[in-house]
């Protein structure tokens, strides 16, 4: 068993893919509780595939891919709140324009400036083979910046995501914490590019944090159980991929999806198996069965 | 005081606010009455700066309004809160200490003591640990009262806290209201109920985008005022005071 755990880690890549896995794991949850408790759970989809345009730009430039990543990203997020806030439009609709626009606009860059080098599949699908000891530092201080400013904005941040007229009204910069959480989901989607892929990376920001929602009733406890769901879920998921070699970032996600599934059925206050009635028809059944 | 002068607002070309100009003195609980769509939320939002105004002047003691927020709590509607949102009762209320607290600190023992206090005067400290997903609608609307209460402010507006409460809530909330107005707070209060319970207030206001009528509740609910506001014709004599729970529901049918 003991040797189980132990031999993947004798490969260095190992060890650099669950260092990034475990990281992630804790970055997407804690950014995640925020997307998921602003109802913008679809905006980490727009963004991940809003990337490309910067993808490609960046590579033509033959600048940091993460920094063209990170521009458009939080560009794409922009564009939503402008049409939301300008228009009648609602931001499910805003969302899919902007999504699709982003998109578009990353194929034609990708025909017209001929950086179609890049490796596609590696970007939308993520490839752990692939991760250098730079991708681990890159992603260990993002994560580690972002958990120092959720703890320095903490009580702001709460207060924004929960009542954001009163905290307005209250005389907080309500835009530039809306801004600061943008680039924190962008930053989150950047880093995980590598592992899992833009496509994928919306389980690691919604998974963890929602499994957690159902079994708490405070922010910061979400956060921290969402986290270690996020952590074990990435490395659970790494060594599926290792022994069953299975693509990394298609394991993860369905490691995270059997959390929720757990929570979501056996959640002792919202499971829909621990609801009073079903519980005693349930017994009643085994009752039946077992006779 | 609270001075409002010339304040119009207009969403797009339509006018919500026409114009309007009232003060209000410290000590004295003021209800702001007015069919749906009369501007009545809209107003507040003005006082406090998040919409824009066309014109207009809003001042606190003399200043802007806007450079002394800290001054002014707001009670927002029910509707417009995530129930389900992951946080207790106590850490609701705390959301009224974050400005005072200020960036990077703590709450301190003095917020703490505010908290305690205010989820007493409402009934609601048993209830503390609660997540407020599991509290009745009066007891939600109690935490928002306790949260404005706990922010110290001087100011204290007030929207629709009567929605769908039960009877012991209203009764709490209008006992608070006596007690802020000995503390020479100031409160303005949005109503849709114009039964008896106006009784409880030393101020109305009507309004219909623009100022229908101010004063005692003789001087506003006349009939004409009535009718100016609500577009309907409306007996309210020979007796309206005792008038069961007449409403702004039983205006529109």
């Amino acid at each position: 068993m003991l040797t189980w755990l132990t031999e993947p880690l004798e490969f260095e890549f190992m060890r650099q893919a669950i260092a990034i896995g475990l990281s992630l794991g804790i970055l997407g949850a804690v950014v995640g509780s925020y997307l998921i408790l602003q109802q913008m759970g679809m905006m980490g989809g727009v963004i991940a595939h809003a990337v490309l345009p910067g993808i490609s730009l960046a590579f033509f430039l033959e600048i940091d891919l993460a920094i063209g990543a990170f521009a458009a990203g939080v560009l794409s997020a922009l564009v939503v709140m402008g049409i939301q806030k300008r228009s009648r439009i609602k931001v499910d609709a805003a969302m899919a324009l902007t999504l699709t626009s982003f998109l578009a606009l990353g194929v034609i860059l990708v025909a017209l400036l001929e950086t179609d080098n890049i490796n596609l599949n590696e970007i939308l699908f993520g490839d752990i083979l692939g991760v250098t000891s730079g991708d681990v530092w890159r992603t260990v201080i993002i994560t580690a910046s972002v958990l120092l400013l959720t703890k320095l904005f903490y009580k702001e941040l709460e207060f924004y995501t929960f009542d954001p007229l009163g905290a307005k009204a209250c005389g907080l910069p309500v835009n530039l914490l809306y801004f600061g959480l943008i680039c924190a989901i962008t930053l989150t989607i950047v880093a995980s590019m590598q592992t899992v892929g833009v496509l994928l990376v919306m389980s690691l920001l919604v998974g963890p944090a929602i499994t957690a929602y159902l079994l708490v009733k405070e922010l910061s406890q979400m956060m921290i159980l969402g986290s270690i769901i996020g952590a074990v879920s990435s490395v659970t998921g790494m060594y599926c991929s290792y022994y069953f070699d299975l693509p990394s970032g298609a394991a993860i996600v369905l490691v995270i999806f059997s959390f929720f599934l757990l929570a979501f059925l056996f959640s002792p206050s919202q499971g829909i198996l621990t609801e009073p009635e079903i519980k005693t028809k349930v017994r009643s059944w085994l009752k039946l069965i077992f006779k | 005081m609270l001075e409002v002068c010339n304040l119009s607002v207009s969403y797009r070309h339509t006018t919500a606010i026409n114009r309007l100009s009232f003060t209000l003195q410290s000590g004295q609980v003021t209800g702001l009455l007015g069919p749906n769509g009369a501007g009545k939320s809209t107003l507040f939002k003005a006082l406090l700066g998040l919409v824009p105004l066309d014109e207009g002047i809003v001042k606190w003691a003399g200043k802007p309004v806007t450079e002394q927020l800290n001054k002014v709590a707001y009670v927002p509607q029910r509707s417009q809160i995530d129930w389900d949102y992951p946080v207790t009762v106590k850490r609701a209320v705390m959301m009224g200490r974050v400005a005072a607290t200020g960036w990077f600190r703590q709450h301190n023992r003095r917020s703490q003591e505010l908290v305690r206090h205010a989820l007493k005067q409402v009934g609601m400290w048993q209830y503390r640990q609660r997540q407020i997903r599991e509290l009745s609608g009066g007891q939600q609307q109690r935490v928002f009262l306790a949260r404005a209460i706990a922010q110290e402010a001087d100011l204290l507006l007030f929207d629709e806290p009567f929605n769908n409460v039960d009877r012991q809530t209203e009764e709490i909330i209008f006992e608070l209201f006596a007690e802020l107005k000995a503390q020479q707070k100031t409160l303005l209060v949005i109503s849709h109920d114009l039964s008896e319970t106006l009784e409880n207030y030393d101020r109305l206001l009507l309004l219909n985008k623009k100022l229908i009528a101010s004063g005692s509740k003789a001087e506003v609910l006349t009939n004409e005022n009535i009718n100016q506001a609500y577009d309907r014709y409306c007996n309210l004599t020979p007796q309206p005071l005792t008038i069961n729970r007449f409403t702004h529901a039983d205006l529109v049918n």
